[in-house]
């Protein structure tokens, strides 16, 4: 696993006086799967949301694909910040799946996954719909296509939501507390359906979570951030198992036990 | 003269009422333009767009629509001879215009209101959806804001209504113009304004129907209303 | 000449410095028709909403309908009806104070909505509460419910008033006096209706933003918690 999709480098985010990110150095390879865990306002979701450009960065480098995220490479080789359309290329490699699944609530299922290929991949409507009914056939959708998102259970459109990111074919998956809005019994049936990417797909999957024995089932590294940068990185079974930072061992402690 | 009965009264604001509601019509359609181009204009990243939206915004909201309709029918042409142009409105023009520059400042309000209140998730959903900002302006935030606008849009369209009676004013033969004139005729007052008052009530009453229709037209896809 | 000032038209500007004495005689004619219209609309959108608030369908639904009557026709039509209907009645009123009832009447169906939303905005919770400390009922509505409503209606009303501003030019149409009409007889007069005419403009649009001004700092000044009455 030589080939990083992402890397942090030295970056650095501040909301004004607030630093969030401090220097961080992050990569993942091409088709890895890891999962981002920390005590909450450590950064974790900043990461994700500064990769999906929904947030700048104050200081460093990010690159993704081999190519900065946040900058062009000017005429003279020096980096410049980022044009609209530089960002708008670069986001074609991402998708995103939220918290609060952010479907959109004035269309049916089938064209909230659909609208985004047509419009900006320029699919036709035929093409789209194929896709889609595929998506929705892979989370257990197939027959909602005609509802509306506020018809169905929270579990069923983050389910649709994830189905959504996909259908624009991103190289990475970027999962923002996929579960944390579920009632806790729809948590299973979205978990399922982000297993079997995990295990499933070639795609690259980065996972902010609170649920500690589902990071350690799909994910290939476990990186444990607080105050802004990686405290703690690995295998999950040796991270879970044996973390050898006292605040690791403080934070699992406090999850696991709680 | 011959005894004029209420019967007899009818017709003559009958043609009053026919005028009135082709003004609100058309005003209300101009303003609603006039609305989502400010709105959005005051919305917009352009400083020139945005001043010129607020200034439109701020000299129609805060005079009176008196003063407008008289500005642009008796001010207006001593403008245009100024300037060498015929800038001499028919009273029909003038009227309309009045309306619709006056609703369509408040109603830019009401537009700028709901596009705002649309949530920031959404946006970053279009946005991780790799929209650009006229997709997600127009195929996500705005189809979210317009059901929104649905009911303050009644109240100025019936606040339109109203206006309309001041075009009178400016020698427009409208419901409140015909009313007018059959009062100094027969100088029944007590009839003819009871009639012209139940008149507008009823026109009134038919507008909030046609836009309780639209707004749930326009809202079909929202969980069942309250 | 008017009100025993001159004017001199030599040009635009001349003409501006020379009227503008005659306009401030109309604004204060418009501010006092503001008022008095503004108190008349208090006083009767309390009663109207009071009964409007009543157990009785048969209070209720009458003055529901009457409100929805004085929202729904043109202020100048209920003017007018006002203005030639009383009299054949033996009610015989000044133009200014038939144009301030017109305005009361008018404006007292939107300031009734307005405490009604004001006091249904009072969390349930807060009835609760005072149910449970065996209030009574009148006592639960002067000291709990009305100071609470009392920071969401006061700016409301204040907008209200702004709005009652910029109907009064409506009354020139009974020979009232005020800015407008003031303004449209210098511009007979004169030929020119370019210079009082958007002075007029001019005049309402520092008064309605210093007025929106006024209602900002006043919604900032009033405590969220409410305003216990002595």
């Amino acid at each position: 696993m030589t080939d990083p999709i992402i890397r942090f480098d030295k970056v650095a985010k501040r909301f004004g006086d607030i630093s969030v990110l401090d220097g961080l150095d992050f990569t993942v390879s091409r088709g890895e799967k890891v999962t981002i865990i920390g005590p909450s306002g450590s950064g974790k979701s900043t990461i994700l949301r500064i990769l999906m450009t929904l947030e700048d960065i104050s200081d460093g480098t990010v690159w993704v694909d081999g190519e900065p995220l946040w900058h062009e490479k000017a005429g003279d080789g020096t980096l410049k910040p980022a044009s609209e359309a530089h960002l708008h290329k670069m986001r074609g490699k991402l998708g995103m799946v939220f918290q609060s699944f952010n479907l959109f609530p004035h269309m049916t299922v089938l064209r909230n996954i659909t609208e985004a290929p047509v419009q900006v991949l320029g699919l036709s409507k035929p093409e789209a719909k194929d896709r889609a009914m595929g998506l929705l056939d892979m989370v257990g959708l197939s027959d909602h296509a005609e509802k509306y998102p506020h018809q169905m259970s929270g579990g069923q459109q983050q389910r649709v939501a994830i189905a959504r990111a996909l259908a624009m074919r991103p190289d990475i998956l970027l999962f923002d507390e996929p579960t944390s809005a579920l009632d806790p019994e729809l948590v299973g049936e979205v978990q399922e359906v982000i297993r079997k990417l995990a295990y499933e797909h070639d795609l690259t999957m980065l996972l902010v979570t609170h649920e500690m024995r589902f990071a350690r089932e799909i994910s290939d590294r476990v990186c444990f951030i607080d105050k802004g940068s990686v405290h703690e990185e690995g295998a999950p079974e040796d991270l879970f198992t044996a973390p050898q930072q006292p605040r690791t061992q403080e934070f699992l402690r406090a999850v696991l036990d709680g | 003269m011959d005894e004029m009965t209420w019967l007899d009264y009818l017709p003559v604001l009958g043609q009053g009422a026919w005028v009135t509601v082709q003004l609100t019509v058309w005003s209300t359609l101009f303003g609603a333009l006039l609305a989502f181009a400010a709105g959005l204009g005051k919305l917009a990243r352009n400083a020139a767009v945005r001043g010129l939206s607020v200034a439109y915004i701020e000299i129609f909201r805060g005079t009176s629509l008196l003063v407008q309709l008289f500005w642009l029918y008796f001010a207006l042409p001593l403008v245009g001879q100024a300037i060498g142009i015929n800038l001499r409105l028919p009273p029909v023009t003038a009227g309309i215009l009045a309306l619709s520059l006056n609703i369509g400042a408040y109603g830019a309000e009401v537009v700028r209101g709901a596009v705002q209140a649309v949530t920031r998730q959404q946006y970053e959903a279009a946005r991780a959806l790799n929209f650009t900002p006229r997709q997600t302006l127009f195929r996500i935030a705005l189809p979210q804001a317009i059901p929104e606008m649905m009911p303050p849009f009644d109240n100025l369209a019936i606040q339109n209504l109203k206006d309309t009676a001041l075009v009178s004013l400016i020698s427009l033969a409208d419901l409140a113009m015909r009313a007018e004139q059959l009062r100094n005729y027969t100088q029944d007052s007590t009839t003819i304004y009871t009639l012209v008052l139940l008149m507008y009530f009823g026109m009134a009453l038919v507008l909030t129907a046609f836009m309780r229709g639209l707004s749930s037209m326009v809202g079909r896809w929202r969980p069942a209303q309250r | 000449m008017l009100f025993g000032f001159e004017w001199d038209t030599t040009n635009g500007w001349t003409l501006a410095v020379s009227i503008l004495p005659i306009l401030m005689r109309g604004l204060w004619v418009t501010l006092q028709a503001t008022v008095l219209g503004f108190a008349i609309a208090m006083v009767l959108g309390l009663v109207l909403a009071a009964l409007k608030a009543a157990p009785s369908r048969l209070v209720s639904w009458p003055a529901r309908g009457v409100s929805e009557f004085l929202r729904d026709t043109p202020l100048l039509i209920q003017l007018f009806f006002l203005y030639y209907v009383l009299p054949e009645f033996g009610i015989i009123l000044p133009a200014f104070l038939t144009g301030a009832v017109a305005l009361g009447l008018q404006y007292s169906a939107y300031l009734s909505e307005v405490y009604r939303a004001g006091i249904e905005a009072v969390p349930r919770g807060q009835h609760e509460a005072a149910r449970a400390l065996n209030l009574a009922p009148r006592r639960t509505f002067s000291r709990i419910v009305v100071p609470q409503a009392i920071p969401r209606i006061v700016p409301a009303m204040g907008n209200y008033l702004v709005s009652i501003m910029k109907d009064v030019p409506v009354l020139s149409v009974v020979t009232v006096l005020e800015m407008l009409n003031v303004a449209k007889i210098i511009g007979d007069r004169t030929f020119n209706y370019l210079v009082p005419l958007s002075m007029v403009g001019g005049l309402y649009l520092i008064l309605t933003l210093v007025a929106a001004q006024g209602v900002r700092r006043l919604d900032r000044a009033l405590p969220k918690t409410g305003i216990p009455l002595k």
